[in-house]
């Protein structure tokens, strides 16, 4: 197992540093070192291309290697308590490894010769040396927790496999928290600074989710970026017409094209975005969190000459500072209390040693199950991964106040909020649509805004109820909201947006109601076709040149078959249809697996009915606005004459990745919760979600995983007829043009106009915080203009005043004096002058006249 | 035989003679003389007072440095004058007024 870590570590480094040595080339050199003709040069293009192919191909080979690794040991693992498995595989693959520890090391290396025995021997084998081994742990098990040790010992680490199924376990306290990692790998990459006990560093954290998400963000990535170079084509040109800029004059802006550096900002963009899903600490993760920010700025304002595009790439950086605030207090909050950043630290044992996951420890048994252990004054107690309280230097239990752990939550969810577009900080998103589209399918649907969510789900284990329905309701009212904005909206993109926004409130309402895995998978299926349908949209404008009202739309399938086909299995996979023998679309399981555990949740929590409802008739609007969607854009006639007749299927660059990303999206969440993705995002699901949490006082009630399964039958059905009726009304309405739209508006005015206006957010928020902002600053103005202004003349001219008398008393006076001394001196110097006659023989008499007056002075002084 | 004052009052006619004509003699060379003359009613004083006090033999070695020294200074003083009469055609020392403030 441990060069199965070192493997991972170095594929996923190489997948990872790949693009940032892509930025580099293409940034510095990508202007003109590929051809003698820079601006028409797709050298960077293909440099960003196999960059992010390669970190693709990396990180394949990676999950094929982990699915290989812990795949294979699930099988016999079954049968065994879970801390004999979990050994046996340590020790299975310990043997290469030379432990740091002093008492283990001669231990293992007497193993060392009977490994190969053991191996053959199978699992007798296995067992016997499972035995052994956990003496050796309860050794290191008994030395105190030391942090730094862990960390010096942590360079990479070691993974430890456990069975999933809960049936077959019979856990003890201590096996408990180890079983809080079943998977994974961690350790330090390089240390950048240490400032006292806190230490900043590059870390790495790898289990299944990482591979995962890396596999998903490269592919996904790599299409795009192949589709980008059809799609930014025209950009290739020293002269490029910005028919959307105007200058001061009118006219349109030229400027040369910047193809070499869009693509230059891609590369850099999947360095940060890899990089935050590798993070092992969460620093570091917020370090990418702000890289992504801003790679996700320079993208939106990629157009800088068009003021919209200037204006939304401000709206989006502003509006995650507000979120990366709270990001801010929690990580302010975590340090205080647990003194360090890490997730997990493990050793080469595969334990955990330490790291924020272990220090919040939960209840496994009794009236308490699930939630995290208090003492008597209702404080968190921090302990060491075993379960012991730590104690602090005075040798008191170490304790982090609940409200502030919910505080530090809550502000790790703040920065989630931001990034992931959530309710209240959701209005970015829409206008971020000024980019060009393969950015707002990169960044803005598939993998940037889906961090906030991964960082919900990778922090799982520190968020308590509290929290959780936070999150629940916070994802609840996103998904309504932006669902009913997108059935008015008329942009293609802008549609696309909204269901964005609207997607990532089910994956965080899913999370809420501790279906973690539910939420997650509908992360990856998500990310799969939005980024699908970002694309076709992509075509769709691209081949409509530059037409991004649906409403001119209308009859493009003929036009353009293969963006039509393939966009239609995106809207049936949001949308959720279930179809062809079993092969459902991804977008079923996940949602499918949302609602069920929605469904659990109200049914534990009747008081939180809301919470299953407004997923399932957003379900319904989903579908709706969907096929809307559809069948404006491809269905019925062309409403537009002149954009049907130039309309052109795009160019096979682009219509490939459209054929690559097809089948994932409808098929990569193949076999729904036993299917091969959802089963191995589960293996590293946080470990107190399997049992449930039960109520504190007023609190919620978690369901326990068993009882969401047991709802994907009904929630199926429920979510189905919802999404059904969305589909009969959209093809009633749009499809066969059975009522009349315009009459329809009007009728609907009221509705229709909060809706188009996005539920006034904007105006909200214009009103709450820009006007005032304005007023105030208008104050300010007029303080500074008035008072400080005043204040600075009158200083000013005071300073004049004084300047003059100084002056007048300089040239006077110092001047006088000095020049009265030159003066004088040089009036002596004239006097002197008579006597330098240049005549010898009169120097000769005044040297004998001045020796007869110096004798005559000397005896008439000294007469004696 | 001679006493002192014989021999100052030598020296002193003599001081006196180089004195005026130094201060007299337009020509160069004069004031050479002139110069030698005063040097040497120097010498006839230093000498008289080894002899009649108890200067002893140090007033005449001082005497014989000054011989020393007119000579070296009538090298220099004559190698002016041919450089003065090059330039000037004369060595008549009132022409050489360079030297006016």
């Amino acid at each position: 197992m441990t060069e199965t870590g070192e493997l991972l570590r170095n594929l996923l480094m190489t997948a990872w540093l790949l693009p940032l040595a892509g930025f580099v080339v293409e940034i510095f050199f990508g202007f003109g070192l590929f051809s003698k003709n820079p601006r028409h040069s797709k050298g960077a293009a293909w440099c960003a291309v196999g960059c992010i192919g390669t970190g693709f191909v990396c990180s394949l080979i990676a999950l094929l290697v982990w699915v290989n690794k812990t795949g294979g040991h699930d099988t016999y693992e079954a049968d065994k308590g879970v801390e004999k498995g979990w050994m046996s595989v340590i020790a299975d693959h310990n043997h290469g490894l030379h432990p740091h520890g002093d008492g283990e090391h001669a231990e293992h290396s007497e193993h060392e010769d009977g490994d190969k025995d053991h191996a053959a021997g199978g699992e007798q084998g296995h067992e016997a040396e499972g035995d052994t081994d956990s003496h050796d742990d309860k050794d290191a098990h008994a030395k105190p927790h030391n942090e730094e040790a862990s960390i010096e010992g942590g360079e990479w680490q070691l993974a430890s496999v456990t069975a999933e199924e809960s049936e077959e376990h019979s856990e003890t306290e201590d096996s408990r928290s180890a079983a809080e990692f079943p998977t994974a790998f961690s350790g330090r990459l390089y240390t950048l600074g240490e400032f006292g006990s806190l230490i900043v560093s590059l870390d790495y954290y790898i289990d299944s989710l990482t591979i995962v998400m890396f596999a998903m963000v490269t592919l996904i990535a790599t299409c795009i970026h192949l589709f980008a170079i059809g799609y930014m084509s025209d950009e290739l040109t020293d002269d490029y017409v910005d028919h959307f800029a105007h200058t001061s004059d009118g006219k349109h802006v030229h400027r040369p094209g910047r193809f070499y550096r869009f693509f230059a900002f891609l590369s850099l963009f999947c360095f940060s975005m890899l990089g935050l899903v590798l993070a092992g600490n969460i620093f570091q993760v917020f370090v990418f969190w702000e890289l992504v920010g801003i790679c996700s700025f320079l993208l939106i304002g990629f157009y800088t000459e068009r003021k919209s595009a200037s204006d939304a790439a401000n709206k989006a950086f502003i509006m995650n500072r507000v979120g990366d605030f709270g990001f801010l207090i929690g990580l302010m909050v975590l340090w205080t209390y647990f003194g360090t950043f890490n997730f997990a630290d493990i050793n080469d044992e595969g334990q955990v040693t330490g790291g924020l996951f272990s220090m919040i420890s939960r209840s496994t048994e009794g009236e308490d199950l699930g939630n995290v252990r208090v003492d008597e004054d209702g404080a968190v107690l921090i302990t060491s991964p075993e379960g012991e309280v730590l104690q602090d230097a005075d040798g008191n239990n170490r304790t982090i106040p609940y409200a502030l752990l919910v505080v530090a939550g809550l502000g790790v969810f703040g920065g989630c909020i931001g990034k992931s577009a959530q309710f209240p900080l959701q209005t970015w998103l829409p206008d971020a649509m000024e980019g060009p589209t393969p950015v707002s399918a990169l960044v803005h649907s598939a993998t940037m805004v889906a961090a906030g969510v991964y960082l919900t789900g990778r922090f799982y284990p520190m968020f308590t109820a509290e929290v959780l329905l936070t999150i629940a309701y916070i994802g609840g009212i996103t998904l309504f909201v932006a669902a009913t904005i997108a059935i008015v909206a008329t942009d293609i993109k802008k549609v696309l947006a909204y269901s964005t926004i609207s997607q990532l409130g089910y994956m965080m309402l899913g999370l809420g109601v501790f279906g973690w895995a539910a939420g997650l998978l509908h992360l990856i299926t998500h990310a799969f076709f939005k980024s699908l349908m970002f694309l076709c949209s992509g075509s769709v404008i691209h081949g409509c040149h530059h037409e991004q009202e649906m409403p001119k739309m209308g009859g493009l399938l003929k036009k353009m078959p293969i963006t039509a086909i393939c966009m239609l299995i995106g809207v049936l996979a949001i949308a959720g249809c279930p179809l062809f023998l079993g092969l459902h679309f991804s977008g079923y399981h996940s949602k499918d697996a949302i609602v069920a555990s929605a469904l659990a949740f109200s049914e534990k929590n009747p008081g939180h009915f809301l919470l299953f409802a407004l997923p399932l008739i957003t379900a319904g609007i989903t579908s709706f606005y969907m096929f809307r969607l559809w069948f404006m854009t491809f269905w019925g006639k062309p409403r537009d004459q002149h954009v049907y007749d130039h309309a052109h299927e795009s160019p096979w660059i682009m219509c490939v990745p459209l054929l690559i990303l097809a089948p994932f999206a409808w098929l990569c969440a193949y076999g729904g919760d036993q299917g091969d993705l959802y089963v191995m995002l589960t293996k590293d699901a946080p470990a107190h979600i399997e049992n449930g949490v039960t109520a504190v006082g007023d609190g919620v009630v978690l369901p326990e995983i068993q009882e969401m399964y047991n709802q994907h039958e009904a929630a199926g059905l429920w979510a189905l007829t919802s999404a059904g009726i969305g589909f009969v009304l959209a093809f009633a309405l749009y499809g066969m043009n059975l009522v009349n739209l315009d009459e329809m508006k009007k009728n609907l005015g009221a509705a229709h106009g909060f809706l188009a206006n996005k539920w006034h957010f904007d105006d909200l928020y214009d009103g709450l915080f820009m006007r005032p902002a304005h007023k105030v600053a208008a104050f300010c103005a007029w303080v500074d203009r008035t008072i400080f202004d005043t204040t600075l003349h009158f200083l000013a001219r005071l300073m004049v005043i004084i300047a003059q008398w100084d002056r007048i008393f300089d040239e006077k006076v110092v001047d006088g004096f000095v020049n009265l001394i030159a003066s004088a001196t040089g009036d002596f110097g004239e006097r002197l002058r008579v006597f330098q006659t240049g005549r010898v023989r009169q120097y000769v008499m005044f040297i004998v006249v001045g020796v007869v007056i110096l004798f005559a002075v000397v005896f008439s002084t000294f007469p004696g | 035989m001679a006493t002192l004052n014989a021999y100052l009052l030598v020296g002193a006619v003599l001081f006196v003679c180089g004195v005026i004509c130094m201060a007299t003699k337009r020509n160069g060379i004069g004031v050479l003389m002139g110069v030698e003359l005063v040097l040497n009613g120097a010498n006839v004083n230093f000498v008289a007072f080894s002899k009649f006090t108890s200067l002893g033999l140090d007033g005449q070695v001082f005497s014989l440095f000054i011989i020393v020294l007119a000579a070296a200074e009538a090298a220099v003083a004559l190698a002016i004058a041919l450089n003065f009469y090059n330039n000037h055609l004369t060595i008549d020392v009132d022409r050489g007024n360079k030297l006016k403030g």
